[in-house]
């Protein structure tokens, strides 16, 4: 852990002014961001705890939706009344995600930014584009087993960790951000970035900018959604392939339906044109399969993950008929519903 | 000290107790290596190195002594004067070849190796700093590939002390080549970490005068003592060693760490108090299970009965000493077959020297062993079950020896019952629950009930308290608790008011606490000190107005209960222990004594073979596509001899069971090949059991007294819990899946179908 100069603001303007410059880090709940300090991966010269800041709650949006304070915790958010009855996807992704203990901590905001759990980028003693631009990637021909198998660049090959991010994605929430150069709002497929030629940039925010709040639009999926997630043990690890599931059926057919992936990309992944291939159908393997298709074109594993591409196809079909079937995946029994 | 307000007032040998130490661990009272207060201390951080093998060529470290606060940058070409021969640092369980040496020159022999310590005044200036020191290195070739290194495959010449080589009867090959059916099957463990809760740490206590007192993480207080001596030049008595609590070690605390060195090293050459305590990722820089491979072939008549088997395993080591295992022995000892082959090779990689990690040889031995005979019983059509017992040995059938006693019958008949075993169907894939597969599987465990000389002292004060002590160490296992009660069935006196003390190098000799013989020995070191006392009771007895014993000559015409003494022949003589210290006016009594085997115990050994032994029973749960695997119920029932205390007995093997679920679903050290590095080096990364993951465990005792195998019948139970667990589960996942699995662990890529 490097030296840092140590900021409290109260306010979001003196936030803001304190998060100026490159090498500052907002520190929220801490679950990532302190492991990153500790491992020398992250080496801010200014931190700017955040946790002061009027960023909590949850409130109803004037849409119908519902916005998750930034600093709202996992918890608080997992459990909140509304969430559990209106947004019952975004619950079940929280609880699949970390600890009781990690996710009293975590909040929202520092949930979609916690960076990848690459082995590499977390040792310093191996190359890593992201951490460093310009050294490489370890991961490439290394040990590849959590890795990325779709939009991966030459340059990484890792995933976004998150579970929420997963739901969000289907739900296709906003980030609603603040900075030097004022307030905005960020689709959540535009939140995150494939690695590109820029593997060290996970998102679309720029320097100096923080998530303030998190909107859910109104349609929330109360019925037909599941999260599905598979990993190494039965808790209390990363998703391998993770599937966010939120699907709305009028009578025999799918109205609308919404698929994201975790585990294999830098970035939750979706493709509206394998959800195309769903709507106005009615559900059945077949369909399924093709969706799968469309969303996994392309997949390709890089060795020691190349199982996450039936993975994933099969994570898939099993998602969308737990959805179907209004038979959720429950996060607390682990039988595969 | 131990709060057992809750416990039945008479406790003895059998009776289950709460941990004496329970509540001083959960209130933050017992203080681990780490914790202890030293004035002045200096922080030290460790650079690990780069590198899997090489030189240093240089190391920049002027950044990190600017730092403000850093007292001093040791390195190989700073630190004091040590040890120059291999043998000064021998440790109490050293094995062939040239012990590692933390700073000792330049040369890098595995990844993550120590290349500097920074020391601190703070530990955030020390962790800092460390960041800083820049290491150049020249880089040479390195393998840490185990298949690759099995082209250097060999059995060493000289072989390390606990290693049995196997021993071949009959003619196997031919056996095999004439026998009615064939199994062969390769079956393979991967690299695991111990990876205990408690980091290996160590706090050095400079005082000034030549002496130091070192607080170290270890299994072994007084073996890191004479190898602190032997290896930086301390006379012994200037050394004193002190591992009160530890939290976990699973065998990685067997052999003295290199934080001990550095920290040694460190307080030798600024001649202050030094801490070092590993961070997790160091963890995975040292002591490991061996990867092996184990090939196995066995032949049978049709009925089932072995006529072969041939056994050939390989497991890795490093490239500057030899660890060697009792891998291929297990199967070969536990079943009948008239031939029988064993070759054993190690393998040299780059990395450090793999270590004794829970049942050490036969966690990897038996267990797979046991995938194997499931195979043989499903060629053979017969329960595995069944199967296993048309093959039962009365006799340890490798050494051609009788056992001092062998309850695996008894083992399997209550763990079948218990489990249901008799409603399994045999056919895989035959049991489903919706989109479930369910699989039952059965596998067996043994391992060595050994016994070690031991020496203990009690002291028993004139207001009834006894002190029992001796340098043994618990690791977790509950020797404190195991001293008590041993000590409470002896001279009658209440728990509450005996104190247990362990794990300091000033403390009547003991050995260093594993292999399962800490409460065989140290249990019998504490019942002939408090013999004594007792024996020196009913001589000051004589002091007591009419005295009330003087019908006994010697204690074994007494009994001990209530903090009284009575006459066995005539109960309603009797008297107070307080009473006869107070008749005869004395303070206090101490004796130290020593429990070894003794001539009869000797002979026995020679004669006679020692196990415990285990059948463990699983159910497994598998998803038919997405391959999830659940275990939903275990029966582990263990023949271990005499149970001393049931409650923390089953404790240690509910842990066995769990880490065992490990060993068959998620422990594997990843190594990057390329970079020669184990690449999860974290927790988050290298999985083991999560609670989700354990369900229910039944544990089952089953009787088996055994006087001749230890002078208590204690037969010893912290590694037996975790055998043929994963061996088990395999075999339940062939029975739900109808896929044999060979490698371990089975991952859920393995699984999806």
């Amino acid at each position: 852990m490097i030296r840092f100069d140590y900021a409290r603001p109260t306010d979001l303007a003196e936030a803001l002014r304190e998060g100026a410059g490159e090498e500052v880090a907002y520190l929220a709940g801490g679950t990532n961001l302190v492991d990153l300090l500790k491992e020398n991966v992250a080496r801010p010269t200014r931190v700017v705890d955040i946790a002061r800041l009027p960023l909590t709650g949850i409130e109803d949006t004037a849409q119908g939706g519902l916005r998750l304070g930034a600093l709202a915790t996992n918890t608080e958010t997992a459990y909140d009344q509304r969430v559990q009855a209106r947004y019952p996807l975004l619950s079940s992704a929280l609880l699949a995600g970390a600890t009781a203990q990690l996710r009293n901590a975590a909040t929202n905001g520092g949930n979609i930014n916690q960076r990848t759990r690459c082995y590499y980028f977390y040792d310093v003693a191996t190359p890593c584009n992201k951490r460093e631009p310009g050294q490489g990637c370890a991961a490439i021909g290394g040990v590849s087993r959590i890795h990325a198998i779709l939009g991966t660049s030459h340059q990484c090959i890792a995933t976004h960790p998150s579970d929420m991010a997963v739901a969000l994605a289907a739900l296709k929430a906003e980030v609603r951000v603040t900075g030097p150069g004022g307030d905005r709002v960020i689709a959540f497929a535009d939140y995150h970035r494939l690695p590109g030629d820029e593997p060290w940039r996970d998102t679309t925010l720029e320097p100096g900018e923080l998530v303030t709040a998190i909107d859910l639009p109104p349609e929330s999926f109360p019925t037909n959604f599941t999260y599905l997630k598979l990993r190494e043990r039965l808790s209390y690890a990363f998703a391998l392939v993770s599937v966010a599931v939120a699907m709305r059926l009028e009578g025999e057919r799918i109205a609308e339906v919404r698929i994201a992936l975790g585990g294999v990309a830098h970035k939750p992944w979706r493709r509206p044109e394998a959800e195309d291939l769903l709507r106005g159908q009615e559900p059945g393997r077949e369909a399924f399969g093709a969706a799968a298709d469309a969303l996994l074109e392309g997949a390709r594993g890089q060795g020691g993950n190349d199982f996450k591409v039936p993975m994933a196809r099969k994570a898939i079909l099993r998602a969308l008929e737990q959805a179907t079937a209004g038979t959720p995946q429950s996060q607390t029994d682990k039988r595969i519903a | 000290m131990p709060d057992t307000r809750h416990e039945p007032i008479k406790v003895g040998i059998g009776t289950p107790l709460s941990r004496v130490d329970g509540v001083d661990k959960v209130t933050g009272q017992a203080h681990y290596a780490a914790e202890y207060a030293v004035p002045d201390v200096l922080y030290g951080v460790i650079v690990s190195g780069r590198i899997a093998k090489g030189r240093i060529t240089a190391i920049a470290d002027g950044a990190a002594r600017a730092v403000p606060g850093v007292v001093e940058v040791l390195t190989h070409m700073n630190r004091p004067s040590e040890a120059w021969r291999d043998s000064k640092w021998k440790d109490e369980l050293a094995i062939p070849g040239d012990p590692f040496r933390a700073l000792g020159d330049d040369r890098i022999q595995f990844s993550g190796q120590p290349v500097a310590l920074v020391l601190a005044e703070t530990f955030e200036a020390a962790r800092f700093a460390a960041s800083l020191v820049d290491v150049s290195y020249e880089e040479e070739p390195h393998n840490v590939d185990f298949d690759l290194s099995l082209a250097e495959k060999t059995l060493p010449t000289y072989k390390r002390k606990s290693f049995h080589a196997p021993k071949s009867h009959g003619d196997a090959d031919k056996a095999y080549a004439e026998a009615d059916l064939r199994h062969e099957g390769e079956y393979r463990l991967a690299t695991e970490h111990h990876n205990p809760m408690e980091m290996h740490a160590s706090t050095v206590h400079w005082h000034g005068d030549g002496t130091i007192t070192v607080y170290d993480k270890c299994q072994g207080a007084q073996g890191v003592q004479s190898y602190i001596a032997s290896a930086f030049g301390f006379r012994q008595e200037d050394v004193q060693v002190i591992n009160a609590y530890v939290g976990g070690a699973f065998g990685s605390g067997l052999r003295p760490q290199y934080q001990v060195q550095l920290a040694v090293l460190a307080a030798k050459k600024l001649e202050r108090s030094v801490r070092v305590v590993m961070t997790r990722q160091q963890m995975f820089t040292h002591a490991h299970r061996p990867q092996a491979i184990y090939s196995i072939k066995l032949g049978a008549e049709r009925t089932g009965k072995l006529t072969s088997m041939i056994n050939d395993a390989t497991t890795s080591t490093s490239r500057f000493e030899n660890n060697m295992e009792d891998v291929v022995t297990w199967g070969m000892i536990n079943y009948a077959c008239p031939n029988m082959s064993g070759a054993y090779t190690v393998a040299p990689r780059d990395t450090y020297t793999s270590a004794d990690m829970r049942a050490p040889g036969a966690a990897t031995g038996m267990t797979l062993f046991e995938i194997a005979m499931d195979e043989m019983a499903y060629k053979a059509k017969v329960d595995p079950l069944e199967f296993r017992q048309i093959n039962y040995s009365d006799i340890d059938a490798m050494n051609r020896q009788p056992f001092t006693s062998k309850a695996l019958r008894e083992a399997y008949r209550e763990g079948a019952a218990a489990f249901g075993w008799d409603r399994r169907s045999f056919e895989p894939r035959s049991m489903r629950d919706g989109r479930e597969l369910i699989g039952w599987g059965v596998a067996t465990g043994v391992w060595d009930a050994q016994f070690s000389k031991t020496s203990a002292r009690a002291t028993l004060t004139a207001d009834g308290h006894l002190e029992v002590a001796s340098a043994t160490a618990d690791i977790g296992t509950g020797t404190y608790t195991v001293m008590t009660l041993v000590a409470a069935d002896t001279l009658g006196i209440a728990p509450e008011r005996i104190t247990s003390r362990l794990g300091d190098s000033r403390l009547p000799t003991a050995p260093v606490e594993g292999g399962s013989w800490a409460a065989a020995s140290t249990g019998a070191a504490v019942q002939v000190a408090c013999r004594a006392v007792g024996e020196k009771l009913l001589k000051a007895a004589a002091k007591v107005e009419g005295q009330p014993l003087a019908a006994a000559s010697s204690v074994d015409d007494l009994t001990f209960a209530d903090g009284r003494m009575a006459l066995k022949s005539e109960p309603g003589r009797s008297v107070a222990i307080t009473e006869v210290m107070q008749a005869a006016t004395i303070d206090r009594i101490e004796v130290e004594e020593t429990a070894s085997t003794g001539l009869s115990g000797l002979v026995s050994q020679a004669r006679k073979s020692r196990k415990t032994h285990s059948a463990v029973f699983v159910e497994v749960r598998v998803d038919e596509e997405l391959g999830q695997v659940r275990v939903t119920r275990v029966v582990s029932a263990i023949a271990a001899g005499r149970i001393i205390n049931p409650k923390t007995a089953r404790s240690q093997i509910l842990g066995g069971v769990v880490m065992g679920i490990g060993m068959a679903l998620h422990e594997e050290t990843l190594a990057d090949l390329r970079l020669g590095r184990w690449m999860n080096h974290n927790y988050a990364e290298y999985h083991i059991p999560a609670h989700a993951d354990v369900q229910d465990i039944e544990v089952i005792f089953v009787d088996e007294p055994d006087p001749e195998v230890t002078p208590l019948g204690v037969k010893g139970l912290g590694e037996i819990g975790i055998i043929s667990v994963a061996g088990a589960i395999a075999n339940a996942i062939f029975h739900a899946t109808g896929q044999r699995h060979r490698s371990l662990p089975i991952t859920i890529d393995k699984l999806i179908a």
